[in-house]
């Protein structure tokens, strides 16, 4: 069978397949359905500090092969977290990474500084690009600048390796991607949702009680895909793929276009075990394709 | 096992926009109750992309049943699933009805209006074998959105029916039905599923006289089992907290607990 792991030059994954942040709850919801020690790792769900209210309802809202959210980060913050999931999560042997949230530069820094003394964290995915807390979907990765100062605060704060996950609500990803680099991110993840609208045309109302949210699934996996193979091209830190994985054939398309590790989001709501699933299918395409390591697949896309 | 891909439909009935399922799923049938629901896969593909919650609304040995009502794409493509055909659910969902207590000779009212019939039948059966007298109101708007009527009677329910346009049971709202006959004597409880109105309607009924009242609530929802914090509502917490989840802490809530105005 093929070597399926994944290097990241600061941690090696059993396999390239992390869940990603916000779609897998805080991992133990999913126990019953799939093998935790199976997955290449978890992604948490976003934490700020304090417990979180999140937006009014309602909060989905599916569109063609799509699902646009606006949940609003609500959680249960880091004090709960570390008492109560954690020491669960740490039953099992995978790597979990917390999503670190923040209102300011100063709350994502409180976050990473509370959870330097909890054993059972890989490293952090810090998520400033959520496009559902502030109005118009404003965060610190619209901004090359805003993003290199939260990445080297983050950095100076934990030797902890540090992802830096990525808005596609840009005009240029690679500036941002280059300013994350610049800051001392270990690695980059993108994307985070795209801001989105839905309407009742009969009431003429936004359909969600945010008015906007963010689109992830099936529907942006081209956008994905595109900014993955700009950014790979362009940073010298590995590159964690994601935006409507379903299959492992997606995911193999996302290590094609650069990425070496990739993240399984909405799937997740749809198929519970689909992490798991995506796994067994990348192995079998390597299998029938004579591929013996997985990542000699990273970023040979021929263009 | 709480995923079953392929459970295996055995008998189909539809009545116009309605259909009801029976499906082999003994996992399910093992552990499932009143008020509990699945979350079914409408289409293989992305589009619908996710799963729909549809009550369970009965079981027996081995099999479960569900009765849904079509309401857009997913549900009119599960309508099309034929005998033989499988559906994709996980399931059993949700913390379902609470029948503890003494329920023996009591008298327990169940409303339901339209597709809110669905999980009253399995928490009819469920409370008559703890010997409760029950008594089902089922409102729609015309006779066609009654099509079970005759199953809860044949259950042995003493079944009373309303119609908006007076062509089946009593004309008018089955709140109204259900208030006139209040009057007559309140019984020991009171277990609502239906239009957010009625639910609304039946749950200050059941408070202004103290009859204890559950009421199954419907959100959208991303995964059906906790994770993605999409199905909230506004429903009282011991923290002081705003939301609930729909799917995990409910569906089903006590009617003092649901804070309608900002539901
Ligand atoms: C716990 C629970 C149990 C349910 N049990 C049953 C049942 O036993 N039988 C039955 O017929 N229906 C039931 N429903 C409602 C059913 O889930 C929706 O009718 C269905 O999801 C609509 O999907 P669709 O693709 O056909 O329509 P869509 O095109 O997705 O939506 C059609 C309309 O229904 C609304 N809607 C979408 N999803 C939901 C939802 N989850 N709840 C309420 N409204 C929704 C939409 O806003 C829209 O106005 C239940 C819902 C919940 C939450
Ligand atoms: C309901 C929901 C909640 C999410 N919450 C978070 C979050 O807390 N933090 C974060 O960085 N991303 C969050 N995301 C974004 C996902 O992690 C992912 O970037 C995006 O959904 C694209 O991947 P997908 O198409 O596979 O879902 C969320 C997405 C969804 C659908
Ligand atoms: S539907 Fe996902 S948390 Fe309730």
């Amino acid at each position: 069978m093929a070597d399926l792991s994944a290097d990241l030059g600061f941690l090696r994954l059993r396999n390239p397949v992390l869940t990603a942040s916000g779609t897998f709850g805080y991992g133990l919801e999913f126990a019953p359905y799939l093998d935790l020690n199976r997955l290449g790792g978890i992604v948490v769900k976003g934490l700020y500090y304090g417990p979180r209210e999140g937006n009014p309802p309602p909060r989905l809202v599916e569109t063609a092969s799509g699902l646009i959210n606006a949940i609003g980060l609500q959680g249960v913050g880091v004090e709960h977290f570390a008492a109560d999931v954690l020491p669960e999560l740490r039953k099992y042997d995978t790597a979990v990474f917390v999503n670190v949230c923040g209102a300011d530069n100063e709350e994502y820094l409180r976050v990473i500084d509370f959870l330097e003394g909890q054993d059972g964290i890989a490293g952090y995915e810090l998520n400033i690009s959520c496009p559902n807390v502030k109005q118009n979907g404003a965060c610190p990765a619209l901004f090359p600048e805003a993003t290199r100062l939260i990445v080297a605060a983050a950095r100076a704060r934990s030797r902890r390796p540090l992802i830096a996950k990525l808005s596609p609500n840009v005009t240029s990803i690679v500036d941002i991607a280059r300013a994350a680099e610049d800051g001392g991110a270990d690695a980059l993840s993108l994307i985070n949702t795209i801001l989105a609208l839905a309407v009742d045309l009969e009431t003429r109302r936004p359909k969600l009680g945010n008015i906007f949210g963010g689109l992830s699934g099936p529907a942006v996996k081209p956008i994905a895909l595109r900014m993955t193979y700009q950014v790979a091209k362009a940073v010298h830190i590995p590159v964690i793929g994601m935006g409507g994985i379903m299959n492992g054939a997606d995911a193999l398309e996302f290590m094609v276009s650069g990425a070496r590790a990739v993240q399984v989001g909405t799937a997740n709501f749809v198929e519970p075990g689909a992490a798991l699933r995506i796994v067994e299918e990348m192995a079998a395409w390597c299998d029938a394709h004579g591929v013996a390591r997985v990542s000699d697949i990273v970023g040979t896309l021929q263009a | 096992m709480p995923h079953d891909p392929r459970a295996r439909i055995i008998r189909r009935q539809s009545w116009g926009d309605f259909h009801l399922f029976r499906f082999e799923s003994p996992a399910l049938a093992a552990s499932a109750k009143p008020g509990q629901f699945v979350m079914v896969r409408t289409a293989e593909g992305t589009d619908p992309l996710l799963r729909r919650p549809i009550s369970l609304h009965d079981g027996g040995d081995g099999w479960m049943e569900i009765f849904f009502r079509v309401a857009g794409r997913g549900t009119a493509l599960l309508a099309e699933r034929k005998e033989g055909q499988t559906l994709d659910l996980i399931g059993p969902l949700g913390g379902g009805y609470q029948l503890d207590g003494e329920w023996s000779g009591r008298k327990a009212w169940l409303v339901g209006g339209g597709r809110g019939i669905a999980p009253l039948y399995f928490l009819g059966r469920a409370l008559q074998v703890r010997g409760a007298r029950v008594r089902v109101f089922y409102g729609g708007k015309t006779r066609a959105e009654i099509p079970l009527a005759g199953k809860f009677r044949d259950a042995g329910f003493d079944v009373a029916c309303s119609t908006d346009d007076g062509s089946l049971g009593y004309r008018g709202f089955v709140t109204a039905l259900l208030e006139k006959e209040l009057a007559a004597g309140p019984p020991a409880g009171l277990f609502v599923c239906g239009p957010d109105p009625m639910m609304e309607r039946t749950a200050r009924l059941a408070q202004a006289r103290n009859i204890p009242a559950q009421i199954s609530l419907e959100a959208i929802m991303g995964c059906g089992f906790g994770a993605c914090w999409g199905c909230v509502k506004r429903i009282k917490r011991q923290d002081g907290g705003k939301w609930r989840k729909i799917c995990e802490d409910g569906p089903v809530f006590a009617a003092d607990e649901i804070i309608w105005d900002e539901a």
